[in-house]
């Protein structure tokens, strides 16, 4: 199965000129911003329907979301998880791989942290925070690797494997912390016993938003550099445009597949970590947020560009954020975020069929020669 | 009573909740299966399945009539697999994707319109009482077989011989087999391959109005928790079948009821890992009936998902 929205052209023309290296790049940045719109445009029109205001909508998301120092410290702790958990879609998909069970290895990475971050403590303090890092990622990463062996060595569809794995790994949770890892003092909302004050993540000084945040863009840029600049990159690449032509190319497909679906794993876990240590204090249900599921849309709007997972992100993270404000001063049900996601998300995957349509993107046209 | 049976309860409540939880899967994977022969992927039928259980619902609480929830449920999934039909007909369009967003959306306008009906009681579907001849309750209990289960069944067998003897089957099996053949037969592939789709979703949408008007029978956000998906996975291990689907459906219901079915006499150890029982059964069947070289056997030939 090849996911065509990734499928970028491997033999770039020779001769181009500047407009026209330009014209292509704008075409992957004017055709999703114009489905985004058309998303909006709809959900507005949904609004409409229901005789609620688009504009107080937007305005309200603005306010919740941008509009001061307190809501964009709300909107970027939010952003930290989807970063992480877009780009555990972003690297499966330039293999052609459709990963959406992210939420999987966030919840599990988090217990592992939990559980890690407990047993450290006692013995030795502060260096615990890279093994609890470590053992966080290592579950991840075997998480969602197992999709990518499953996908390699037998066939099984990614797509539908990693959403199950999901579930299971949800399971696997609630029975962990509600049975052996359970902190007996939690009563209301059973939790792993809560991490001591020197293994909480602290907030990046002056920002008022965890450390999260600044190792998710530090991933999406590392992210950008091993797709773009190396030749992992270049292989998966080409592996994604055509797996058998990869193979006969000599390209151990395998172990790029695995590589790739592990390292998005490694890294949504890596998300559980900080949802742990930065904002929970212990391992519990609240770690099931759904930002593996949104972290599929913040990838597909990206076009699964690391580097364009970073506004997206934030916008997302924002509707999120203001998702409070406007159930409290419009009376919407907490599922309007949902359905706004719903309608941006079909727009986007509709215009897959637009590339290529438009002359003035076509690099040809402005060649300087 | 309860000393006559002993251990018997356990199978006698798997079997009877077999037939229970089995209906949706077996409503949704024979839409899959339908769509599926046209040569397209749904993966978004949890999403009409959450909605379909939503609109059910609220028109029988509206109306006071369960048939006409299962109507409104089977209008509301024939309105998304229409939505995804038309989507995917557009060129270079990446049906698993768009499964992936409808099933979003499905879920975010079910849950948006469902929620002054989370409250409300809605009137219950009919059910036939199969346990008559016998005075153990549990029995009676296991028997006690609602009327969408026999109606789901009969679709199964009725759907066999449509896609063996009829020509309405064999132009569906044509269009999914090969776009090309087709087309040489003068056959429009998009438009058979949408109203596949279409009536496909309304299948998943009946699912639903099972779950909300029958077992559990109430609406709630939590009502399904990806028995949408289980059934697209149920549908390959069926190899594309409708009888096999039904056989496979009763056996994923059972798998369902094991964790409802320990708790209610005791067993609590391990609660959380009962209730996963599904999910591992699905993945087991699914790395145990794919294959990473050979095409699968009896696939449509023009599916993404086995390419």
């Amino acid at each position: 199965m090849t996911d065509r929205s990734v499928t970028a052209p491997l033999v770039v023309p020779a001769h181009r000129g500047l407009l026209g290296r330009f014209a292509r790049r704008a075409e992957a940045v004017v055709l999703p911003l114009a489905a985004l719109l058309v998303g909006i445009a709809v959900f507005s029109i949904f609004l409409l329907l229901q005789g609620k205001s688009p504009i107080q909508f937007f305005a309200l998301t603005y306010q919740g979301a941008f509009g001061s120092a307190f809501s964009w410290q709300n909107t970027l702790s939010r952003t930290a998880p989807l970063l992480f958990a877009a780009l555990c879609v972003a690297l499966p998909a330039r293999l052609g791989l459709v990963v959406i069970g992210g939420e999987g290895a966030i919840v599990l990475g988090g217990v592992a942290a939990g559980a890690s971050g407990v047993v450290f403590s006692q013995s030795i303090g502060v260096i615990a925070f890279p093994l609890m890092a470590a053992c966080a990622m290592l579950v991840g990463g075997l998480w969602i690797g197992a999709v990518g062996a499953l996908r390699y060595y037998r066939g099984v569809n990614e797509t539908i494997a990693s959403l199950l794995m999901a579930y299971i790994a949800i399971a696997l949770m609630n029975h962990l912390v509600e049975g052996p890892l359970r902190d007996p003092e939690s009563l209301n909302k059973p939790s792993t016993t809560p991490l001591p004050a020197q293994l909480r993540v602290g907030d990046i000084p002056g920002w008022e938003v965890h450390w999260g945040l600044a190792f998710g863009i530090l991933a999406c840029l590392l992210a950008w550099v091993l797709i773009e600049k190396t030749t992992w990159g270049f292989a998966a690449r080409i592996a994604g445009g055509n797996m058998r032509a990869a193979q006969v190319q000599g390209l151990s497909v395998g172990r790029l597949i695995i590589g790739f679906t592990a390292l998005g794993g490694a890294l949504a876990g890596l998300a559980g970590f900080f949802e742990v240590a930065a904002v929970h204090g212990s391992a519990n249900g609240s770690l099931a947020a759904g930002y593996g599921y949104t972290g599929i849309l913040v990838a597909f709007l990206a076009r699964h560009n690391p580097l364009a997972i970073i506004p997206v992100a934030i916008l997302l993270a924002g509707f999120e954020a203001s998702s409070g404000l406007i159930q409290r001063r419009m009376n919407l049900p907490a599922a309007t975020v949902l359905v706004l996601q719903g309608f941006v998300f079909v727009s986007i995957l509709m215009s897959d069929t637009l590339y290529g349509r438009f002359k003035m993107f076509a690099p040809e046209r402005w060649r300087s020669d | 009573m309860e000393s006559d049976l002993g251990l018997w309860v356990i199978p006698l409540a798997i079997l009877g909740g077999a037939i229970r939880v089995s209906t949706p899967f077996l409503f949704v994977s024979l839409g899959e299966v339908l769509t599926e022969r046209s040569g397209r992927i749904n993966l978004g039928l949890e999403g009409t399945l959450v909605f379909g259980a939503m609109s059910g619902y609220a028109a029988a609480y509206l109306t006071g009539s369960p048939w006409l929830g299962v109507l409104a449920a089977a209008a509301g999934g024939a309105f998304f697999g229409l939505i995804h039909g038309l989507i995917c007909s557009l060129p270079r369009v990446n049906d698993i994707a768009v499964g992936i967003a409808m099933m979003i959306l499905g879920m975010g306008l079910a849950f948006y319109f469902g929620k002054p009906f989370v409250q409300p009681v809605a009137p219950d579907l009919p059910s036939i009482d199969f346990g008559w001849w016998s005075d153990v309750p549990q029995v009676r209990a296991a028997l006690r077989v609602n009327v969408l289960f026999i109606i789901g069944a009969g679709l199964a067998f009725a759907m066999w011989w449509m896609f063996r003897a009829t020509r309405v089957g064999l132009v569906i099996r044509v269009v999914g087999d090969s776009t090309d053949a087709a087309r040489a037969m003068g056959l429009r592939p998009a438009l058979i391959r949408t109203l596949s789709t279409t009536v496909g979703g309304a299948f998943a949408g009946v699912g639903g109005a099972y779950l909300s008007l029958f077992y559990p029978g109430s609406w709630n956000e939590g009502i399904s928790s990806g028995q949408g998906l289980m059934a697209v996975a149920l549908v390959i291990f069926a190899r594309w079948n409708p009888i096999a689907c039904f056989g496979a459906a009763l056996l994923f219901g059972g798998a369902g009821a094991l964790g409802p079915t320990l708790q209610s006499v005791g067993i609590s150890e391990g609660y959380y890992l009962f209730f996963a029982a599904p999910y591992v059964l699905t993945l087991g069947v699914l790395i145990a009936t794919s294959s990473p070289s050979r095409a699968m056997a009896g696939a449509p030939g023009e599916l993404s998902i086995t390419k």
